[in-house]
């Protein structure tokens, strides 16, 4: 799996791609932990677009809490967005959605915490869809 | 093997339905019969048959207790909890007190909930009967006499008159006992617990309780998929949700029903059994745990469907 990122004054939004099981959980610990560490300097939002995330185990949904945890340790927070339905349900039955975040989309999640990034986040975005 | 039958289901303490409870049901049941009239009881027990099984039963509330029958004439049980006591005087019904007979115990480990119906075993107290308790702790045959030590219980261990054996079981190795293959697996929990897989005539059983997954290493995970492949049925810890088991119940040694349909997808089981119930949670609550499971596997199926379902006190599984 891969995962790409962009800021948003103190918004990360990263975007893995792929399927998180237990074998490729570790992908994703390994490409959130400099984004955590970014996050948690600076009192900022990690906030996860899970649009092209198509299963999460029980292994990777760990890795999300154990972020939680750090992040919310240093006075920085954790969003979920973006969840397609498999995996919202997923987050559901797990009770996931209950200890994180869970946004509709990646736009949301940055109204809830932060304006300075959601103007940054919405001049980023093309004409057609502002 | 023939038949599972679980005694006792609830994890960490036995439970009573209580009278708020079942009022709970009756009024459920009669709103649900509005309207209707049952002129014989066949009628009657054809509406009850159709209500959910939280309004219509329980799950119980005895603590870990699972016989197995295995067609022979010998008893099979996973641990000895509360479970243990209905257990033991349905077998004196069945034979009568003076019949002697050999009882198999295996135990996962000696925390309260598992072995507290012990002392209440019947059978046990009875000269004649024999008793093999296996397990691969050293400390069990300690554990079991202790709890019956004065002043936690009035009638010493010295007082079963049965012919009890102790067994130890070597981890991870295969034994033999009661015509059955029996092999044990350490697993994560407080003092250490053992999961067992037992295998007969090309049948297999596994009753994995008391169990932590912490899914941090690919190979621990794999560890435990081999050790459930295949099985026909996989007697699952599903305490805690995922996210209470990963959070503020991280290192309280028990699991959840998701990591539960993982594992038994990983190994190709065909019969996930949700187990060791919450005591906190209502019927209703290990009802709605059951159909999230089931649509848990159904959204995340890829190969052979895997049947779930939610023991309770009485529950008889066809192997």
């Amino acid at each position: 799996m891969e995962t790409s990122s962009r800021q948003f004054a103190d918004v990360i939004v990263a975007v893995p791609v792929g399927r998180v099981d237990h074998h490729s959980a570790a992908a994703l610990e390994a490409a959130l932990a400099p984004l955590i560490k970014t996050a948690c300097a600076g009192k900022g939002v990690l906030a996860l677009d899970f649009a092209g995330i198509d299963y999460i185990s029980s292994a990777g949904l760990r890795i999300l809490m154990v972020a939680a945890k750090e992040l919310r340790g240093a006075g920085a927070k954790i969003a979920v967005a973006n969840l397609r339905p498999v995996v919202a349900e997923i987050f559901a039955i797990s009770r996931f959605d209950r200890v994180l975040g869970v946004f509709p989309t990646v736009r949301a999640a940055i109204e809830q915490f932060s304006p300075s990034a959601l103007a940054a986040f919405d001049a980023a975005q093309p004409t057609a869809t502002r | 093997m023939k038949r599972i039958r679980f005694w006792g289901t609830r994890g960490s303490l036995p439970v009573a339905l209580t009278a708020s409870a079942v009022r709970g049901k009756i009024v459920a049941a009669l709103r649900g019969a509005s309207g209707r009239t049952f002129s014989t009881d066949a009628e009657a027990e054809r509406y009850v048959d159709g209500l959910a099984f939280a309004e219509a039963g329980t799950y119980g509330g005895h603590t870990s207790c699972v016989e197995i029958e295995t067609g022979g004439s010998e008893y099979v049980l996973c641990d000895l909890g509360s479970g243990l006591r209905p257990f033991g005087n349905a077998a004196i019904a069945r034979h009568g007190a003076q019949s002697p007979q050999t009882y198999h115990m295996f135990v996962s480990h000696v925390h309260w909930d598992h072995i507290m119906g012990l002392p209440f075993f019947a059978p046990a107290y009875i000269p004649g009967n024999r008793i093999f308790i296996y397990g691969s702790h050293s400390w069990l045959e300690s554990a079991l006499r202790r709890q019956q030590d004065a002043p936690s219980f009035p009638v010493d261990f010295s007082f079963l008159h049965a012919d009890i054996e102790f067994v130890y079981l070597m981890p991870d190795q295969p034994h033999t006992a009661a015509g059955l293959t029996v092999t044990t697996m350490l697993q994560r929990h407080a003092g250490d617990s053992y999961g067992y897989r037992f295998e007969s005539r090309g049948r297999s059983l596994v009753y994995t309780t008391d169990s932590e997954h912490k899914l941090d290493d690919p190979m621990e995970t794999e560890s435990y998929a081999a050790f459930f492949r295949g099985a026909d049925v996989v007697i699952f810890d599903a305490m805690y949700s995922l996210a209470d088991a990963v959070s503020i119940r991280a290192d309280w040694g028990h699991s959840s029903n998701v990591v539960g349909v993982e594992l038994c997808q990983l190994a190709g089981a065909r019969h996930l059994v949700l187990f060791h119930h919450e005591p906190a949670y209502s019927d209703q609550a290990i009802d709605a745990v059951l159909a999230d499971t089931r649509r848990l596997e159904e959204i995340t199926r890829t190969g052979q469907p895997l049947r779930i379902s939610a023991a309770y006190d009485g529950m008889e599984i066809e192997l």
